[in-house]
């Protein structure tokens, strides 16, 4: 017991080593950021980056918990295009009416994700690969491919756009509830634990007599649910269902979890870190906006793709160091 | 893990009990798929027997064969290449650019040779990415290739600009167009590969070295195997395969799409892996399983097309029988 404590102990030092390393990195651009541009700093720019990233925040948010247990979920993209439909077909009832009909059609996604890989063993990125392929037929089949206008009598358009008691859009408020209900689960109960126990390893689980597919169960579900309300964000904020959005979402998904510092082997992670490398990420792509209107640099819509894949790339890289380095030491 | 392959050795020798034969479906379930498909088109298909369909079937199965037996290569070490739809998109995008630049049209022959080759140093190279990534720095194979599925593509829209590229080169478009004894030219170059490969897997080194890998990577590794080139040439090898399939659907085409070549290639070359019989714990390699997929794999397409159904629902449908296949085949394992 005292050895496990300590290898325990080691671990999370490790871990909080490289989440140090991407809240400074975060805190060094934003810095820069303020320096070079005069309009960063503006609310109008703090606000719709936010707005914008809360999305990516929010299926990175359940990635993190899919990756935790060594799994990986490639269908968030797709997910968030399909619930953006729903969501638009909803919208002439309300939000209170479309926000849970996108995530229920998120979660019921998630859920034969979770059915195919517990029950039918079919591996996860095989399981998730196919309900990507699914879910994006799926919202163009119901959408008809096309972009669905939402209703904008309704007030679901005002969740979107509008901010909450006059502060903060309602989305960012959304995603820092979500965030923290994910901290806690993560930090403070036996299902976050589990969670992380099935990521170190699944038969030690199995034997101590953990829950294992309920706690695997749950990360799919969530992480659907997760990529359905960034599909009713995406609905509200931008007026419309759009079937053909979602394209490499899963990409940033993992890149900010993996940036936070989580093993993609699983059993290890942090929610806080998470939402730092998916704002990480987002600075990126906002400095490089910045950029662009500066005319120091011209890069095309294409570049966005190529950046993403190459953030990934570096992010990658330097966990391998990481773990080179914990292997040395054990 | 190292306890499969028995398992699997006797559920291949369980059947042909009393004279009867004993058909297992998880043995033969792609050849009943096949034979009930052709049945289905033969009695629903209008002009289902006509030598056009299997001229317009042979022409488009091919791009799905070729990089189905690259697949199956990488999943025989335990891998995965999800980049092999960029890497067509890539390759594809290239071609054009080289026999359409100022130098290809100076010298056509130059530069027609440049416009075969070029485009396949350019996919090997991410082949060599793809590769170093799994085997020298240890990532998963689905992380590693994810990088070039989404920046390969963004790479071939980038050098194009995002634009549609068209023209008009006979000798270029024989790859797609040609005919050799009335049949498609991409039929019999996708037949030559699979007799190359299947020569290569079965009776060379660096076959069973392929097998070994997947088998058991670190008993592979005591036994002296070259674990790290054997490993990279697999991914090169699936990637210069995806750059041939990305060339003969430019050249089927006459023109260059960058956003739409060769999406979601990925998924039809595992499900045509798995179908034809590739464990995705890897040491096995079916070459011919892998083209019997692939025909399995366009004959749904085709029937789906020809009956009416729309492509979102054919999408819907694909996803199913990969789930399908790979469900199949870890009962199998079990």
């Amino acid at each position: 017991m005292l050895d496990d404590s300590a290898f325990d102990l080691r671990k999370y030092l490790n871990n909080n080593g490289q989440s140090a390393g991407v809240w400074i990195a975060l805190v060094a651009l934003i810095i820069f950021g303020l320096l070079r541009y005069d309009n960063f700093g503006s609310a109008y720019n703090i606000v719709s980056f936010l707005n914008y990233n809360s999305m990516f925040i929010l299926i990175a948010i359940g990635m993190c918990f899919v990756i935790m247990t060594g799994g990986i979920d490639l269908s968030v993209g797709s997910v968030a295009a399909f619930t953006s439909v729903c969501a638009a077909y909803l919208s002439p009832f309300g939000i209170e009416v479309a926000l849970p009909g996108g995530v229920l059609a998120g979660a019921v996604i998630g859920g034969i994700n979770a059915f195919v890989i517990i029950v039918m063993r079919v591996p996860p990125f095989i399981a998730t690969l196919a309900t990507m392929l699914g879910a994006k037929g799926g919202a163009l089949v119901i959408s008809g491919a096309q972009t669905i206008s939402v209703d904008w009598s309704s007030n679901f358009t005002k969740f979107g756009m509008e901010k909450a008691f006059g502060i903060l859009p309602w989305t960012i408020v959304a995603t820092l509830v979500v965030f923290f209900i994910a901290w806690i689960v993560l930090e403070r109960t036996p299902l976050g634990r589990s969670v992380l126990a099935i990521g170190g390893s699944e038969e030690a689980s199995t034997l101590m007599g953990l829950k294992v597919n309920r706690a695997k169960a749950f990360v799919y579900i969530f992480s659907g649910a997760c990529a359905g309300l960034a599909g009713v964000f995406l609905a509200s904020s931008y007026g419309a269902g759009q079937p053909l959005e979602g394209i490499g979402w899963e990409l940033s998904a993992i890149a900010s979890v993996v940036v936070g510092g989580t093993l993609l082997t699983g059993g290890l992670g942090s929610i806080p870190a998470t939402l730092a490398g998916a704002l990480l990420l987002g600075l990126v792509f906002n400095i490089l906006n910045f950029e662009n209107g500066k005319g120091t640099i011209s890069l095309s819509a294409y570049w966005q793709l190529v950046i993403r894949g190459g953030f990934l790339f570096v992010v990658i890289l330097l966990q391998t160091r990481v773990i080179r380095k914990r292997q040395a030491v054990s | 893990m190292t306890q499969e392959s028995p398992v699997l050795e006797n559920s291949g020798s369980s059947p042909a009990k009393l004279g009867s034969f004993k058909f297992d479906l998880r043995k033969h379930g792609g050849l009943l798929a096949l034979v009930i498909l052709l049945v289905f088109n033969a009695l629903v298909t209008p002009n289902f027997l006509q030598p056009q369909t299997l001229f317009v079937n042979i022409s488009q199965v091919a791009t799905i064969a070729i990089v189905a037996i690259g697949m199956t290569m990488v999943i025989a070490t335990g891998g995965i290449d999800l980049s092999v739809g960029a890497v067509m998109a890539l390759a594809g995008a290239l071609a054009p650019l080289i026999f359409l630049s100022p130098f290809g049209v100076e010298y056509p022959i130059l530069g027609l040779i440049a416009a075969f080759t070029l485009p396949l140093f350019a996919a090997a190279f991410c082949g060599l990415f793809n590769g170093v990534l799994v085997s020298v720095l240890n990532v998963q194979p689905i992380i590693a290739t994810l990088i070039l599925f989404i920046s390969g593509r963004g790479i071939a829209q980038v050098l194009t600009n995002g634009n549609l590229q068209t023209f008009s080169n006979d000798a270029f478009s024989y790859l797609g167009t040609g005919k050799i004894l009335g049949l498609p030219f991409q039929g019999w170059l996708t037949l030559l590969l699979a007799l190359i490969a299947f020569w290569f897997v079965r009776r060379t080194l660096f076959g069973r070295y392929l097998l070994a890998i997947g088998g058991n990577k670190r008993a592979a590794l005591l036994s002296g195997v070259p674990v790290r080139p054997v490993t990279i040439l697999a991914y090169v090898i699936c990637s210069v395969l995806a750059g041939v399939a990305g060339m003969i659907v430019v050249a089927i085409n006459s023109a260059s799409d960058a956003a739409r070549n060769g999406n979601l290639m990925e998924l039809d070359a595992i499900a045509a892996a798995v179908v034809g019989g590739a464990l995705l714990q890897g040491g096995k390699a079916p070459i011919f399983g892998a083209i019997l997929g692939a025909i399995i794999i366009q004959l749904v397409k085709y029937t789906l097309l020809a009956n009416g159904v729309e492509d979102e629902v054919a999408l819907i449908a694909k996803a199913a029988i990969i789930v399908l296949a790979v469900w199949l085949q870890q009962a199998r394992k079990e």
